[in-house]
């Protein structure tokens, strides 16, 4: 049982880097957009795999929640990419710095 | 019935609302309502004064005090200030001749001003609002209530003097009184905070009057003087003494009513009123009471030497104001403070009376002010002559009339009494000279000989209406007989006024000081008194009357008889002729050694100080931070994923700090 443990958050751990690397590298934002959700992915994957471990369904829950969270993020997010491209005609993302001083 | 005092000064003050307020309106309607209301309110402040005044004096002098208290003004801690009002002989006798000449003088603005162009009911506005303030002086029973009156006056003086605003030069004039006397309210408050504090120290947390005055014996010798010396600097700023009297001369740039009723009758009279009502004070502190008396003896002359060669008919006037509130100061510093009094109020009658006149001349000569270019006015204007002419008797002291018993009541009280001195009496007496000589010098100028004015001028010359020429019959006639309730014993009189003025000064209050373990100064200046006899008294009488009469007979032969006298006295006297005609150039004096420093040093603290020093501090300490903010902003790119990496590393720090450190 704790072997399967072990892999299954180390599974996690590999999927969150995966995405990490993903936000901070790429540059088109959908792809940005989709790491994002593969990070949510692994912490879902490494909740699921706890509460499996201590016999409680509260990570679940939290799963639940958060893949609710991750619907809605994901139809507010794709809209604005939209909106972006038809007033700049790019989603790239470095071309998008005017959150600034 | 003693209870209705709060009326007195409620009329004026409904007076400034209705007028002040809604004034414009009402004289859009109808004019004459406005001098209506304004006439009425005083009017009938000076008939409950007169009613209050007879139920006065039906009681014995012993029972003639009551305090009235309307409400509680401040409460803090053990400390009470309340606006409550006094009524004993001395507050009734000022409020009667305030309201009393305060009325006439405004019957008498309505002629003079009706046809000016500016605001009428502002005019009478300010006016009410200065018998407001007045009245809240003298019948104050604090300290505290007294000094609100105090500064409602000076700001009255200050509205009204520079009430043609539009000429620069009233404008400045007014700022002048204002400043001179924001100099002499500074003392005065730095004393009365100096009494509140020793007071306190006793556990006397009072300003009330009676309260003060009983427990004066508390506080330290020195510290009396101290506080008494205070007060006197703010009663020189008030009542145009030296070294703060420049003011007044100036403050003739205001409608001629205005220096009647306040730059000649009643707000200049203040400062006699403190120092009156202070006497216990000043009685314990013999070189507080020199200094008055000092001082007052050295205006009285000063002021007459500069106006024997004015040619402004309003000026010379407003010198002999000087002057003679000089003498008013001698005699309180002498411990005559009844003749002190006395002397405020026939001078408040005969010098409202000759600015009043002065005021009738120039509205007939179309504002013309040099008497040089008058003359000959007997025969156009002969009311005004006529009682110009008492007015002038008053003043120079001729016998029988009211300046006669006055001024020689405070000339005798300086050569008898203890606190008098042999140098004072022949300063008075020079200054009363002087007065005589330039008294009659303006009356020759002004209404004998040719008359020296444009043909322009001329044809308007003319008598003032009835509003004008009734008060000033009024007062003509006041000044004959007003000197007669204060007629010395000596010539069959029974010295009414100090006798009633008893229990505030003199013997009543002896014992209210013997009580408290003071010293009863005045009693031995009264028994010092005694020790003269009739004879003396009338010696100096006739002496004096000699030496005005001679005043009299030199201005007769220099501006009648031999007129090319004054020109060759000039001629050969420049240097004394300059000194006097240019007012001893002590306003030159003060403007180098006051006035020119303290600008420097502002000049200074603007430029120096506060741009370079504090400015610069301020706006240092804010580029400061601005530079920081311009290194710190490099770290704020707007790209989302440099952000997102100092997100990781942050997590990642705060990660390996929680596995590894702790």
């Amino acid at each position: 049982m704790t072997d399967y443990q072990s892999i299954y958050l180390a599974l996690s751990a590999m999927l969150f880097v995966i995405g990490v690397f993903g936000v901070i590298s790429r540059k088109d934002a959908i792809v940005v957009f989709l790491c994002i959700e593969i990070m949510l992915g692994a912490v879902n994957l490494a909740f699921v795999a706890f509460s499996r471990a201590n016999q409680s369904a509260e990570g679940i829950f939290m799963v639940m929640c958060v893949m609710a969270v991750a619907g809605a993020e994901a139809a507010i997010g794709l809209a604005i990419f939209v909106l972006l491209y038809r007033k700049t005609g790019t989603i790239n993302i470095d071309k998008f710095n005017l959150l600034k001083w | 019935m003693f209870d209705l005092v709060w009326l007195i000064p409620t009329f004026p003050l409904a007076g400034v609302v209705i007028n002040g307020l809604f004034g414009w309106k009402i004289a859009q309607k109808n004019k004459s309502l406005v001098h209506w209301i304004a006439c009425g309110a005083v009017g009938l402040s000076f008939l409950v004064t007169l009613v209050l005044f007879l139920q006065l004096l039906e009681l014995p002098s012993d029972k003639r005090l009551y305090d009235f208290t309307w409400f509680t003004w401040i409460s803090s801690g053990d400390f009470v200030a309340t606006v409550g009002y006094q009524i004993d002989p001395l507050s009734m006798f000022y409020c009667m001749f305030v309201t009393g000449v305060g009325f006439l003088i405004h019957v008498y603005s309505i002629g003079y001003m009706w046809h000016d162009e500016g605001a009428y009911y502002r005019y009478f506005a300010y006016l009410n609002l200065f018998m407001f303030s007045m009245i809240t002086l003298v019948l104050a029973d604090n300290f505290l209530l007294m000094f609100l009156g105090w500064e409602g006056v000076g700001v009255c003086s200050y509205l009204l003097i520079s009430y043609w605003f539009s000429d620069l030069a009233n404008a400045v004039a007014g700022k002048k009184a204002f400043i001179t006397n924001r100099v002499g309210d500074f003392f005065f408050a730095v004393g009365l905070l100096l009494m509140v504090t020793y007071l306190g120290e006793h556990g006397v947390w009072s300003l009330k009057f009676s309260d003060v005055f009983t427990n004066a014996s508390l506080l330290s010798p020195n510290l009396i003087t101290l506080i008494c010396l205070l007060f006197f600097l703010g009663c020189t700023a008030k009542s145009a003494q030296i070294p703060l009297y420049i003011w007044l001369p100036d403050a003739m740039a205001g409608p001629t009513p205005v220096s009647a009723l306040i730059h000649a009758a009643t707000m200049v009279t203040a400062g006699i009123y403190f120092v009156a009502r202070c006497n216990i004070l000043y009685s314990m502190s013999p070189l507080a009471m020199g200094i008055v008396a000092g001082v007052g003896a050295l205006t009285a002359l000063l002021a007459a030497t500069i106006a024997l060669t004015q040619n402004d008919i309003k000026r010379v006037l407003a010198y002999s104001t000087v002057s003679q509130l000089g003498y008013m100061f001698l005699g309180l510093g002498v411990g005559a403070f009844a003749a002190g009094i006395f002397h405020v109020l026939t001078h408040s009658f005969f010098k409202a009376l000759l600015f009043m006149c002065s005021g009738c001349v120039i509205h007939a000569m179309s504002g013309e002010q040099d008497m040089r270019n008058m003359g000959g006015l007997r025969h156009k204007m002969p009311i005004t002559f006529y009682t110009m002419l008492i007015g002038t008797l008053a003043i120079v002291g001729f016998p029988g009339f009211s300046g006669f018993f006055s001024k020689d009541e405070i000339l005798w009280k300086v050569f008898s009494s203890g606190h008098g001195s042999s140098l004072l009496w022949p300063i008075a007496v020079l200054a009363a000279a002087m007065t005589a000589f330039y008294m009659f010098r303006l009356i020759f100028m002004t209404f004998f000989n040719e008359c020296r004015a444009s043909e322009e001028v001329k044809k308007h010359i003319h008598e003032a209406p009835k509003s004008m020429t009734v008060p000033l019959i009024i007062l003509a006639v006041l000044s004959i007989v007003g000197g007669y309730i204060g007629v010395p014993a000596s010539l069959g009189g029974g010295n009414l006024v100090e006798h009633f003025l008893d229990p505030v000064m003199g013997l009543g209050k002896d014992k209210l000081l013997q009580s408290t373990g003071g010293q009863a100064l005045m009693h031995e200046a009264s028994e010092a008194v005694a020790h003269h006899s009739f004879e003396l008294e009338y010696s100096l009488m006739i002496l004096t009357t000699i030496i005005v009469f001679g005043g009299i007979l030199l201005a007769f032969t220099m501006y009648m008889k031999k007129r090319s006298l004054p020109d060759t006295l000039a001629a050969r006297n420049p240097f004394s002729y300059r000194l006097s005609l240019n007012k001893w150039y002590v306003d030159e004096l003060y403007e180098k050694t006051v006035i020119n420093p303290l600008h420097s040093i502002s000049l200074f603290l603007w430029k120096g100080i506060d741009v370079v020093v504090i400015d610069g501090l301020v706006n240092s300490t804010a580029g400061f931070f601005m530079k920081c903010g311009v290194v710190c902003k490099a770290s704020q790119t707007g790209y989302v994923q440099r952000y997102a990496v100092s997100f990781l590393v942050g997590a990642f720090v705060l990660v390996a700090y929680y596995m590894y450190i702790r």
